[in-house]
């Protein structure tokens, strides 16, 4: 990302997680720095090894082909833009609250199951079909709608009566908001997935540059593109977004300026739900379902995405996403199928995860935080 | 006292605040004429800064009330106070480091509408603080603890107040910026502006105000002219040092 995103870092100059905490203490041994380098060194040993006997294997033995590979990174790509659009919200929040919104990935699912029903009723009456932009103008209004109102009670009922406590507090709240907004969708609608239905427009492939790629991925990727410039340009430029950007920098001096900063705590938590509804749509029009459980894995994967660019950062979010699901696609068939292991796919998670602890090892803010650890 | 000069445009009437059980501001009297330059002198935690929170509406009073042009206003939120006229340089400046000189000065003008008033609030700042001018573009955070001052000072002008709350302009400062800060204060009053100081340094205070408080455990125990407090022995020894 273009490195003017900086300008809309939220966050000043505190970071998150323990494991890191621990590691300041670490870091003034004087060994440190050798350590570093000897894992440096091993973790970049196992990966050029393993990609080259990758690409040494050809189809017989279980490589893959040019074809193949593209379609990974344009899996990934897209994958990453919806994660990077959920991880804009938790990076949102957390740079103004340091606080991590666990239920967001429930704010991304209440969004795209509300959504199902417009979707299915217009599918039905041969709307969606026959209009397919207005249809889906409508159901994304729903979703971003949905939300939003999720969000945004979310902080009215869970977390604005608990803005003083310890952190912790809010912490295991977000959690048990994320089993009841689950429990409840799961009440209400059961534990079956519905299939989401996709307008025929959306259906096949289309050719970019030379590129076959699925129609739904080019929508995705342009989609996800102009949310975070829109973003970006709405942070950075706009009174409210200053306003944001003041009171993640010090609460209590922006408010003596005559900011109102539950107003802007509830604009950002509303911002975080306008970019989880449409993301909730872009998702359930990729993968054609959606389930009560479906906010769970990307949001885990959102989650990481923000911690990896950098948490509190607008441009690392974005970033983060992008490389988790580059990742995700990419990494484990290239890196692991040379080692001869079955089924590289399943191990994506665990994969993911590694990455992310390498990151934070090296650079204990993420790729665009501020390069310190965030002091719990 | 001064009652010549009508009524006050900031009145404290028997303040007292809390924090929790603890009663931070007690049975606080003040008064402050327009055009007037009023210090607040105290040592460490007897409460001056709780006092400009209180009138800011940042914290509420649990008795007594502050009342601005003839108006309580204790109870009302921030954003009410600033927009009726008072804005405050905090202590230690708190700029917000992140951001540059220009949103700084942007920020201080957050609760107004009028392009052009906004715009003369400018360009007031800019002939105060010729600096600022060229430091626009710059993060707030990379600049010098005088600039930054400029810059804090700035941001409060910005809200073109009829009162302006300074809490410790000197402190952190070296000793020629503190001469330098000084001398700013009284351009500010040229200005045409109230303004009610909070300092540790006594000495520099009184030399520049009209009239002092002096505050201990949150209880106002003298209120007199500048001159009279300068000379008052009780201050020279507990504040004034040797003098
Ligand atoms: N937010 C707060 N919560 C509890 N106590 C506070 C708070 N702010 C200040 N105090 C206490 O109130 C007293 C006065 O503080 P303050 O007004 O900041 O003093 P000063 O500005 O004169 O140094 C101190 O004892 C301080 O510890
Ligand atoms: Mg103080």
């Amino acid at each position: 990302m273009a490195p003017s995103l900086r300008g809309g870092t939220l966050a000043g100059t505190e970071a998150p997680h323990v494991a890191v905490a621990r590691l300041g203490r670490f870091e003034r041994l004087p060994w440190r720095r050798i350590i570093l380098v000897v894992l440096g060194i091993v973790v970049g040993g196992v990966v050029v090894l393993g990609t080259l006997r990758t690409l040494g294997l050809d189809r017989v033995e279980g490589g893959y082909s040019g074809g193949a590979w593209r379609d990974f990174i344009v899996q990934g790509a897209a994958q990453g833009a919806i994660f990077a659009m959920i991880a804009l919200g938790y990076s949102l929040v957390y740079g103004i609250l340091r606080m991590i919104n666990f239920a967001h990935g429930e704010v991304f699912m209440a969004g795209a199951f509300g959504s199902f029903f417009f979707a299915d009723a217009y599918a039905k009456s041969g709307f969606l079909n026959r209009s397919p932009l207005l249809a889906l103008a409508i159901v994304t209004l729903v979703a971003v709608a949905v939300s939003v109102g999720t969000a945004v009670l979310l902080e009215r009922l869970a977390y604005r009566p608990l803005r003083n406590a310890p952190r912790l507090v809010p912490l295991i709240t977000a959690i048990g908001a994320t089993l009841f907004l689950q429990n409840a969708f799961r009440g209400f609608f059961g534990p079956q997935p519905y299939g989401y239905p996709k307008p025929t427009v959306l259906a096949g492939n289309i050719t970019v540059l030379g590129v076959q790629i699925q129609r739904t991925q080019l929508l995705v990727l342009v989609v996800a593109v102009i949310c975070m410039i829109v973003l970006q340009w709405f942070v950075a430029t706009t009174r409210t977004g200053r306003s944001m950007r003041a009171v993640a920098q010090d609460r209590e001096i922006a408010s003596l300026m005559g900011i109102n900063v539950d107003r802007v705590i509830v604009v950002t938590f509303a911002i975080g739900g306008v970019l989880a509804g449409i993301a909730g749509v872009l998702f359930s029009l990729s993968f054609e379902q959606v389930q009560f459980t479906m906010g769970f894995r990307p949001g885990i994967a959102a989650f990481t995405a923000a911690v990896l660019g950098g948490i509190g950062s607008i441009g690392g979010a974005a970033l983060g996403g992008f490389v988790i699901g580059l990742l995700q696609a990419v990494g484990p068939p290239l890196i692991l199928t040379g080692f001869g292991i079955p089924s590289v796919f399943s191990l994506k998670d665990a994969f993911v995860f590694l990455v992310l602890v390498l990151v934070l090892v090296f650079r204990p803010g993420g790729l665009l935080g501020t390069g310190e650890a965030e002091k719990v | 006292m001064t009652t010549e000069r009508g009524a006050p445009i900031l009145e404290l009437r028997n303040v007292s605040t809390h924090y929790g059980l603890v009663a931070v501001l007690r049975d606080v009297d003040m008064d402050i004429y327009a055009g007037e330059m009023v210090c607040l002198l105290g040592g460490n935690a007897s409460g001056k800064t709780t006092t400009l929170k209180t009138i800011l509406g940042y914290v509420t009073p649990s008795e007594g009330d502050v009342v601005l042009d003839g108006n309580v206003v204790s109870g009302m939120s921030t954003a009410e106070v600033v927009r009726r006229g008072v804005s405050m340089v905090p202590e230690n400046r708190r700029l917000f480091p992140d951001m540059t000189v220009e949103e700084n000065l942007r920020l201080g003008a957050y609760l107004r509408r009028d392009r052009s008033a906004i715009e003369a609030a400018r360009e007031t700042v800019f002939e105060t603080f010729p600096r600022v001018r060229e430091r626009l573009k710059q993060k707030a955070g990379t600049l010098s603890g005088g600039e930054q001052q400029m810059v804090a000072m700035g941001r409060a002008l910005m809200a073109d107040p009829k009162v302006l709350l300074m809490d410790e302009p000197s402190m952190g400062l070296a000793p020629i910026l503190v001469e330098q800060v000084f001398e700013i204060i009284k351009k500010i009053r040229e200005l045409g502006k109230t303004v009610f100081i909070v300092e540790q340094n006594a000495n520099m205070a009184l030399s520049i105000a009209d009239r002092g408080y002096v505050i201990q455990t949150g209880q106002v125990v003298l209120a007199d002219t500048a001159q009279n407090l300068l000379q008052n022995p009780l201050m020279r020894e507990a504040y004034l040092g040797e003098l």
